[in-house]
């Protein structure tokens, strides 16, 4: 047994090192442009071209200021309306994702096959191209400049959709669903109270991927908002940056934007992980 | 097809069942007395504008203007030819370049305000009057700026190479060589293909007038005999190398600001704040002078920038916004705070008198101001198009190509890319092309 176990373990030691490397190069990959802004950011407006690019300095806390003096604060309310616009439109779309994808995986119902499918190529679709047609419907509504005209289109995911058809598909027996009808709740308390808890560890992904990408979505609002007391972080630094040809551009104070715009992303990622890891985990078993 | 419409069809649900909430955003009121109060939105990416505006509001109760800033020249007026367009969405009140007053007027954005502003002709200069009127008797916005070229250079470098500020191009061209010959790190300046706005302002100076109205039909001139002189021009100087070909703007050129390796810069009267911003650490070492001339018994100039105040088709209220307009633009607290709060250069004649401190960047420079209105005076006459848009996305188009191959024949070739680009975008458009 030795000899045939030895020959076996040195490639899989070889095979090991080689992946630790393109990890860590991945690692790098990803990690480096965030040291960048990190370090880019603790630069005065002029030590940013011209020192060398990885010195780190000492004006962080300045650029902060800086950054929070900007017409009396407004990039702090524009971390606000981000907020708002990234929790209140995750969490709709999340309950409406849940409600739809249960009723597509558990019900039966005439054109079901059809309306997942449509929903099946919305997710091919870009959020993007929707954009101006999105517009023209909510200037007919007089709705754009409102913070309605960036929620309402962010509360339809069909990515969120299918991805809860699948998790409910797995999660929720329908074994489960009779006994609970045959005690007599109605479909309303067997979503609430049955349904929802089984699929929370998918809602928690489906939440996660909305969350962030509405956080990031720079094209919807760039192109329904007027009012930069509106604007999300995104809009409102790529402002800073297009003063037009009179004015410069105000790099430090975006690049440091930039940086404290990550940190609640970060944040919740770090807090909502556990759910992850379960949901890994429990998918793993099932199959 | 349809499936991919679906999203947005449940979106569309969803919003008519929230439109009974929304409708109250919309505070106008439809009548027109001007005794309402009413409340006017203005789109202005002019710094510190609300402030200008709060003078207005403390003593107007009855028209509060509520400013939306916005970024920049281009992405605004996008976003008002979308809302024009769309049929809602646009703001009361909007800031207009020059160059895209006529684009705003062929799409029936902004409206004649003749008739509720009265004569206000005496208080501009003419070609900036007419930037506004476009040669009609109608009138689409009040001047508000006017940004004349002018020439800044490190004057501790020139007094190191014996130079003088260069009076005539030839000066120009000399001056570039030596001072490139003297340090090879060293550029008098740089051609950017992403700046069309001051390549038109130099064919300006240079005479040219890009388009042109006959009778019922736009003519184009890019072209031409005095364009191409300054795309020639421009083009040897890449060609031989004593001028860069980097475009502005950039991290890099800003770093080359700062440290000395672009010692002038052919820019317009709001370039201080722009130096103070990329290049702080030359403060004191820079100094302004007329531009470079073609002939030097003719001094002429070209405008880099400079916009007017216009009121919009959409708006419920045109009598109210003309009113603020014209207050705005002309009114000497206004002109005050425009030029003191706002930092602009107010294009009303009356403002020169309030003009006195040189701006902070240029303090050493006591006729910073003098040369700025004798500029303004010497600008040449220029017609914008309705295209002005797709004439300088094809001037970035061919002239990055030209800047980058370094050759003074692709420059003039460029023009003709340019000129058949323009033409074709205005017959395509449905407009008459004479020519």
């Amino acid at each position: 047994m030795t000899t045939v176990s030895l020959p076996t373990r040195k490639p899989g030691r070889n095979r090991s090192a080689v992946a630790t490397t393109l990890l860590l190069l991945g690692a790098a990959y990803c990690l480096l442009p965030v040291l960048w802004v990190l370090i880019a950011s603790s630069k005065s407006a002029g030590e940013l071209f011209s020192t060398f690019t990885l010195a780190p300095s000492t004006h962080l806390f300045d650029n902060i200021a800086e950054l929070s003096g900007y017409r009396d604060g407004l990039y702090w309310r524009w971390m606000a309306n981000t907020a708002l616009y990234a929790g209140v439109g995750a969490a709709a779309s999340t309950l409406i994702s849940a409600m739809a994808g249960y009723a597509l995986a558990k019900f039966d119902f005439p054109g079901k096959g059809t309306i997942f499918n449509i929903i099946l190529a919305g997710v091919l679709v870009p959020g993007v191209i929707l954009a101006i047609p999105q517009y023209l419907l909510l200037a007919k509504l007089g709705m754009t400049n409102t913070y309605w005209a960036v929620l309402l289109p962010s509360f339809i995911s069909p990515y969120g959709i299918y991805l809860a058809r699948i998790f409910a598909a797995a999660a929720v027996p329908t074994e489960i669903l009779e006994a609970s009808r045959i005690d007599g709740a109605g479909d309303w308390r067997t979503f609430a109270k049955v349904v929802l808890p089984m699929m929370r560890t998918g809602l928690v992904t489906v939440f996660l991927f909305q969350f962030v990408a509405i956080w990031n979505n720079f094209m919807l609002p760039y192109i329904m908002l007027g009012d930069d007391k509106l604007y999300p972080i995104t809009v409102g630094l790529n402002g800073l940056l297009n003063q037009g040809a009179s004015q410069p551009a105000m790099y430090t104070s975006v690049i440091t934007g930039a940086l404290i715009s990550i940190v609640p992303l970060i944040a919740l990622f770090l807090t909502l992980q556990r759910y992850w890891q379960v949901d890994l985990a429990a998918g793993g078993v099932k199959a | 097809m349809n499936k991919k419409f679906v999203p947005f069809a449940a979106a569309l649900t969803a919003a008519a069942l929230l439109s009974v909430t929304a409708c109250s955003s919309s505070d106008d009121s439809d009548s027109g007395s001007s005794d309402e109060p009413v409340s006017l939105t203005y789109w202005s990416w002019t710094p510190n504008m609300d402030k200008v505006v709060d003078a207005w509001n403390a003593k107007n109760p009855n028209i509060q203007i509520v400013v939306n800033k916005q970024d920049g020249g281009d992405p605004a007026v996008t976003k008002l030819l979308t809302a024009i367009q769309a049929g809602s969405g646009a703001p009361d009140i909007m800031q207009a370049e020059y160059q895209k007053v006529p684009t705003l007027v062929s799409a029936d954005a902004i409206a004649d305000i003749s008739a509720e502003v009265g004569d206000l002709k005496a208080k501009f200069p003419d070609g900036v009057w007419n930037g506004v009127t476009l040669g009609s008797d109608a009138v689409y916005g009040v001047p508000q700026d006017s940004a004349p070229l002018m020439f800044f250079y490190r004057s501790d470098v020139f007094e190191k190479n014996g130079l003088e500020a260069p009076k005539t191009w030839d000066d120009y061209a000399a001056a570039a060589e030596k001072i490139h010959k003297a340090d090879p790190k060293q550029y008098i300046g740089t051609f950017s293909a992403t700046d069309a706005g001051l390549f038109t302002g130099l064919a300006q100076q240079a005479g040219a007038s890009w388009w042109g109205v006959n009778g019922d039909a736009w003519s184009v001139n890019i072209n031409e005999p005095a364009t191409q002189k300054v795309a020639a021009y421009w083009g040897g100087l890449v060609e031989k190398g004593v001028v860069d070909n980097k475009p502005m703007y950039t991290p890099d050129w800003n770093a080359a600001l700062n440290d000395g390796t672009q010692v002038g810069w052919v820019s317009a009267v709001w370039a201080p704040g722009v130096l103070e911003g990329s290049a702080a650490d030359t403060k004191g070492k820079w100094k302004v002078a007329a531009m470079p001339q073609w002939d030097a018994a003719a001094p002429a100039t070209g405008n880099w920038g400079g916009s007017a105040t216009s009121v919009t088709t959409q708006s419920k209220h045109p009598k109210q916004a003309a009113e603020f307009v014209s207050w705005l633009n002309t009114d000497p607290e206004a002109l005050k705070l425009l030029a003191n709060t706002a930092n602009v250069y107010p294009a009303s004649t009356d403002a020169t008198a309030l003009l006195t401190e040189p701006p902070a960047f240029l303090s050493e420079q006591a006729d910073y101001y003098a040369i700025a209105a004798e500029a303004a005076k010497a600008a040449k006459p220029f017609t914008y198009g309705p295209n002005v848009n797709v004439a300088y996305s094809s001037f970035n188009d061919a002239f990055a190509k030209a800047a980058e191959a370094k050759k003074a024949s692709a420059f003039t070739e460029a023009l003709t890319t340019m000129q058949q680009t323009t033409v074709d975008d205005l017959k395509k458009a449905g407009f008459n092309v004479a020519g």
